[in-house]
């Protein structure tokens, strides 16, 4: 095949198949095995300094934020994030210096809450850098091309443009019709972070919801750290096989984690906490607020339950659940 | 004019960009004014528009205005809730007829910056990227784009070609491999609406917005835009158009930025 051109960014993720493929078989068992554990034993076995982060959901939706808030508390340093719809994750793990590198889908912005001050300091700063550009397409697809085991996938997005000429995709010409395609490299993550609605004490996980690109990035990743809003029981899985959407030889960790997503909204469970999101946004215009706001909510509580109390506790969880459900206010 | 209007820029912006979907078409919507006007044109004239979002939401009878484009309103009571990869396969494969971005700079074939204002290395300020944006307008068969309009926004180049419009110009696309006949087609601005020459794929004033000249529209654009014989005025927004944005965003979200 002739490549008749291609993107100057730097290719991060990728391994031959046969490489991945016996990673996979050395690395991954196949049995059954309990694998709850504490975040904090998740964050400290499965995500290690330099690796290739990618954190699931979709800007603030269904974010793992209690792993991110513990890779921070651990202090792990130069990750490289995949920025695949990166929001509150990216801009905290930045912010935080735990990340220093980026591939940029969607970075450094909160969609309709405006950019992100904190990760556009860091990166305009010269101290996160950004490693590639790709689309969102562009890079659920390298997940999908990782999650077949094939080395690359075409699409026929990123043409033309200097997303693609700073991206690390390829263009070749179609054998079939003449045409030219975007080669997208495939994309193995070494950790990814998924926050579900409930699975087994192996893994087996259901989510309430659009995927967005969780099943290909489930299937991508090397390590696989699941937090769930509940554990359930092998038998529940099996009463619903068809809503198992990750199984559990995919998994490496699970973790309890009631309300996980905070600030975050939790489909069918709890509203983003927008004032939570606007502090942040606020606090975090200078690098002094950002420092002030990690020792309060990160470095200043022992674990994610202390949190939860510290943005409110029950009464502001209910609250964010009753909007969700589109529910009135209480007493209105 | 002596008189405020009655009526913001983004409202008429929403009403001007509601009025270009037909009814029975297909849209993907991105956060903000997109899915405002895609409400509207559903209440208004298009109660078969069927609405799509780019983290998997099908069909929704959207409750409330959604604050993101992945939030649980983007697939209430929809008809699927699925994944990106479905959504951008089906724009890939032509299920999508139009697809609704934003910008922060946009040059005369409709190309779009919104990646880095200034040097790419040592940008001065750094946005956030593609996102779905680059897909969109690459796999709808009609991409609409709603900004504010200035010269720093409309230019002669833009500092990143993020998103593809025309490229170079004519025949230009379909060379670099995108899907035939698809591009820029619509362009709304608080000034005017605009679309694409046919040959040349420029963009060309269609109707101005209430009170604004064709000098304010020109002084506003970093290069030259080309102007048709006659010139239709968009109408302003009516009464139930009002209405309904109040009842579409009542907390004014999107319509009080």
């Amino acid at each position: 095949m002739d490549i008749l051109d291609e993107g100057l960014g730097q290719l991060v993720g990728w391994h031959d198949p046969d490489d991945n493929r016996k990673w996979v078989l050395e690395n991954k068992p196949r049995h059954l095995v309990d694998k709850r554990m504490s975040v904090t034993e998740a964050v400290r076995r499965y995500v290690n300094d330099g690796d290739l982060l990618a954190s699931g959901g979709f800007g603030h939706v269904r974010i793992a934020m209690s792993a991110i808030y513990e890779i921070i508390r651990q202090g792990k340093r130069n990750l490289v994030m995949a920025g695949k719809t990166g929001v509150q994750d990216s801009d905290l793990l930045i912010a935080s210096g735990c990340v220093d590198r980026i591939e940029v889908a969607y970075a450094f912005g909160h969609e309709l809450r405006g950019l992100s001050p904190a990760s556009r300091r860091k990166v305009e700063g010269g101290e996160c850098q950004v490693l590639g550009e790709i689309s969102n397409a562009g890079y659920q697809w390298r997940f999908l091309a990782a999650m077949m085991g094939v080395p690359f996938l075409p699409a026929r997005t990123m043409l033309g443009t200097d997303t693609l000429r700073h991206s690390s995709a390829k263009v070749a010409r179609d054998p079939w019709s003449g045409k030219l395609l975007c080669l997208l490299p495939a994309c193995y993550p070494d950790v990814a972070l998924i926050h579900v609605s409930r699975c087994d004490p192996y893994g087996n996980a259901q989510v309430d919801g659009t995927m967005i690109e969780d099943f290909e990035l489930a299937r991508a990743s090397r390590r696989l750290i699941l937090t769930a809003e509940e554990i359930i029981s092998e038998e529940e899985v099996r009463r619903q096989p068809w809503r198992t959407v990750i199984p559990y030889f995919l998994v490496d960790a699970v973790v309890e984690a009631p309300y996980g997503a905070h600030p975050c909204t939790m489909p069918y469970r709890y509203y983003f906490d927008e004032d939570h999101i606007r502090e942040w946004l606020t606090v975090s215009k200078t690098a002094q607020g950002a420092e002030e706001y990690f020792q309060k909510y990160v470095y200043g509580v022992t674990d994610f339950s202390e949190y939860l109390e510290l943005i409110g506790g029950q009464r502001r969880l209910q609250e964010l659940e009753r909007i969700e459900k589109l529910q009135p206010a209480e007493g209105g | 004019m002596s008189k405020a209007p009655a009526y913001t820029a983004l409202e008429l912006m929403a009403c001007v960009a509601s009025r270009l979907l037909p009814d029975k078409r297909s849209i993907f919507v991105g956060t903000g004014l997109p899915i405002i006007a895609a409400m509207l044109a559903q209440r208004m004239h298009a109660p078969g528009l069927l609405i799509v979002f780019e983290a998997g939401g099908i069909g929704p009878r959207i409750p409330v205005l959604p604050i993101s484009v992945g939030d649980s309103r983007t697939f209430h009571q929809a008809i699927g809730a699925t994944s990106m990869h479905e959504v951008m396969s089906l724009s890939q494969a032509g299920y999508l007829d139009y697809g609704f971005i934003g910008a922060a700079q946009i040059d005369r074939y409709g190309n779009i910056n919104t990646t880095a204002i200034g040097d790419y290395q040592h940008p001065t300020t750094r946005l956030p990227g593609s996102g779905g944006a680059n897909d969109v307008a690459s796999l709808s068969h009609h991409t609409i784009i709603i900004m504010r309009q200035d010269t720093r926004k409309f230019v002669e180049q833009v500092d990143f070609l993020t998103t593809p419009g025309y490229l170079s110009g004519s025949g230009a696309r379909e060379a670099a491999g995108l899907p035939a006949g698809g591009g820029p087609y619509r362009v709304v601005t608080q000034l005017g609406l605009y679309g694409f020459d046919e040959s040349s794929k420029r963009m060309r004033l269609r109707s101005l917005n209430p009170g604004v000249t064709l000098e304010q529209m020109q002084e506003n654009s970093g290069f030259e835009i080309l102007v048709p014989e006659a010139i239709d005025q968009n109408p302003a927004p009516s009464e139930e158009e009002r209405r309904l944005l109040k009842e579409i965003d009542p907390e004014r979200l999107v319509l009080g930025r």
